[in-house]
């Protein structure tokens, strides 16, 4: 993995007639790596995958790949595979001749054809299937054919949209590892996007997290769990107790609270798990409100003062009851901490 | 009469008059003798026989299977890319088009043939055969983009996409991927539109001229001077034939998903 940039995104600004999807959008990948594109639905993320692929042109910006401006080359052109989230298989074809649909455009010979397609299907798992249609595979299967499809074709980035989205937990993880493994053979630059957090932080060596066609944050999984930039990515990832911070003081319902340590002057909000908040002890007080009990754990919702707070404990520890009043504190040690707070 | 009995009474009633008219064509052609009449007089094959003899039948047989086949294909030709458009693109005035499309079947056929001869083929001297596969094409046309946009709906557009990505061009993909999926869509458009420019009659009325005629208005002409049996031995031929096509179609095509 070098560190030079070998897709990069440069000002890309992406519309849909008069509807800007995505604005100066600047991104650089490194050759090799995973990334996956988070964030909810209409943030931009599968649009700005689709003017990676050459589906969409950029109203403006830039697009390069492995040192070529390719912001004009046509899709067909491009050396970018796609694996959709429908898989888009030709229903006509058999396995085998989707698999060696790009290749037979070539012109190779066949008997590299042949090989490809045989050594793309055994890669997958599907060597058995070569002869069935598409519509006699699960969707897990059918999806697998997809990637053996653009796979074939040595694409020097691989896009996915939603590739765990439609498959059942157990083919979730299969196809996890899959993705990783060929990830880890083909060295191949691969991008997905997901709008589940979960996809992205067990998948992705990096994670783009996107909001209103805009990039919130980029990261590792680990930055983008532990240490949210802003209050939407700290949303998304969890954190359930998220106070903006002004003149460094905490921004509660009734009113600000001074805080026991002194922040950077850029803090613009701290955030808190669940789990982060202590229970039991502390300067705040708070009325239990409703508790659930999710095995390993306990969630407790609070009335205070600062507002609704959600605090979770170990089930091993005795339940507090919905109506006891309780103290508690929230550790600005533990707090992640906000630099925006739009 | 209990409700029980009465809806079996009242299909059967209505499969008898649907169908009835059909064995008593049938029936009428296998007469012996020289008139056309119900109950047939004897048994005979002869005006099935005669009906290959007549040479003004020879000619317009050919002149209807030109026009349902070639005013078939053109109108494949126009509508096949007028339903991607349709239904592939949001085009301004998308439903209108559509509409217009379809008004050949909403129109009377007389008013059709009548505004197409008093307004296009006199005032600008089309000659006839070139009026009446015009107006077949038209009238096939709505046929053709109703049944090709249903097959081409039910097929997912993204697979173009992946096409294109696997280093297709545009319109390479559409001859790959979208064709062969929509194709038993575009036969079974193809018997559709042949089968309803063969019987059509009306428009053809109006049109046919000295010379040129379609084979149902040659019939009602030759039944004017000559009043045999030979008449109903070609209907019962052409109906045999219609429902050759259609049943081959239902057999290979599942032709009924598609009308």
């Amino acid at each position: 993995m070098s560190d030079a940039p070998f897709l990069s995104l440069e000002k890309l600004t992406l519309a849909y007639g008069d509807t800007v999807a995505v604005k100066d959008l600047d991104l650089s990948i490194r050759k090799g790596e995973l990334v996956a594109f988070l964030g909810p639905s209409g943030c931009g993320k599968t649009t700005t995958m689709r003017s990676i692929a050459g589906l969409l042109t950029p109203a403006s910006g830039r697009i390069s790949l492995d040192g070529t401006d390719i912001t004009r080359v046509s899709a067909n052109k491009r050396s970018v595979g796609l694996v959709f989230q429908s898989y888009a298989l030709f229903p006509h074809l058999s396995v085998f001749e989707n698999v060696a649909f790009g290749l037979r455009l070539k012109k190779l010979p066949a008997s590299d054809i042949e090989t490809r397609v045989t050594a793309g299907l055994k890669s997958v798992g599907l060597s058995k299937f070569a002869t069935r249609k598409p519509a006699e595979l699960s969707g897990g299967q059918q999806q697998r054919v997809a990637l053996a499809r653009s796979m074939v074709m040595e694409p020097k980035v691989l896009l996915l949209d939603e590739p765990l989205s439609n498959l059942d937990a157990r083919l979730r993880l299969e196809m996890r590892t899959e993705l990783q493994r060929v990830q880890k053979e083909t060295g191949v630059t691969m991008i997905f996007v997901t709008h589940d957090q979960g996809e992205a932080l067990s998948l992705a060596d990096r994670i783009v997290v996107m909001l209103n066609g805009a990039i919130e944050q980029i990261g590792t999984p680990e930055d983008i769990y532990n240490r949210p930039v802003s209050r939407f990515v700290a949303d998304f990832v969890g954190f359930e107790n998220i106070f903006a911070v002004e003149g460094g003081k905490l921004k509660a319902a009734n009113g600000p609270i001074a805080l026991s340590e002194s922040l950077p002057p850029d803090t613009a909000g701290l955030a808190w798990r669940p789990r982060m908040v202590t229970l039991g002890s502390g300067p705040f007080q708070g009325t239990v409100r409703g508790a659930s009990f999710s095995g390993s754990t306990r969630e407790y919702l609070l009335d205070t003062p600062l507002g609704a707070i959600k605090a979770e404990e170990d089930a091993g520890l005795a339940a507090h009851q919905p109506g006891t009043e309780l103290a508690f504190d929230l550790p600005v040690a533990r707090a992640a901490r906000l630099e925006r707070f739009g | 009469m209990t409700p029980r009995i009465f809806s079996p009474l009242v299909l059967f009633l209505v499969v008898a008059f649907l169908i009835g008219p059909f064995f008593i064509i049938v029936a009428a052609s296998l007469s012996g003798g020289e008139t056309l009449a119900f109950p047939p007089q004897g048994f005979s094959l002869k005006w099935v026989v005669k009906v290959f003899t007549v040479e003004s039948f020879r000619e317009s047989f050919a002149v209807s299977m030109f026009l349902a086949i070639g005013g078939t294909a053109m109108a494949l030709v126009l509508g096949i890319p007028a339903s991607y458009a349709l239904s592939r693109y949001k085009l301004p005035f998308g439903e209108t088009i559509r509409t217009i499309v379809s008004l050949p079947i909403i129109v009377p056929g007389i008013i059709v043939g009548l505004a197409l001869l008093r307004y296009i083929v006199v005032p600008f001297g089309f000659n006839i055969t070139l009026a009446l596969f015009l107006a077949h094409t038209a009238l096939v046309l709505p046929y053709a983009v109703r049944v090709v946009s249903a097959s081409l709906n039910n097929l997912r557009s993204d697979i173009e996409e992946a096409a294109v990505l696997l280093g297709s061009s545009r319109a390479g993909a559409f001859f790959r991927v979208v064709m062969p999926n929509i194709r038993s869509g575009i036969l079974a458009a193809f018997i559709l539109g042949f089968v309803t420019s063969f019987n059509q009659v009306p428009v053809s009325l109006f049109l046919s001229g000295p010379g040129v005629r379609t084979l149902p208005i040659d019939m009602l002409s030759y039944m004017e001077i000559t009043y045999d049996p030979s008449v109903a031995a070609l209907s019962a031929l052409l109906a045999f034939m219609s429902i050759g096509i259609v049943f081959l179609a239902e057999r290979f095509l599942g032709f009924s998903r598609y009308v």
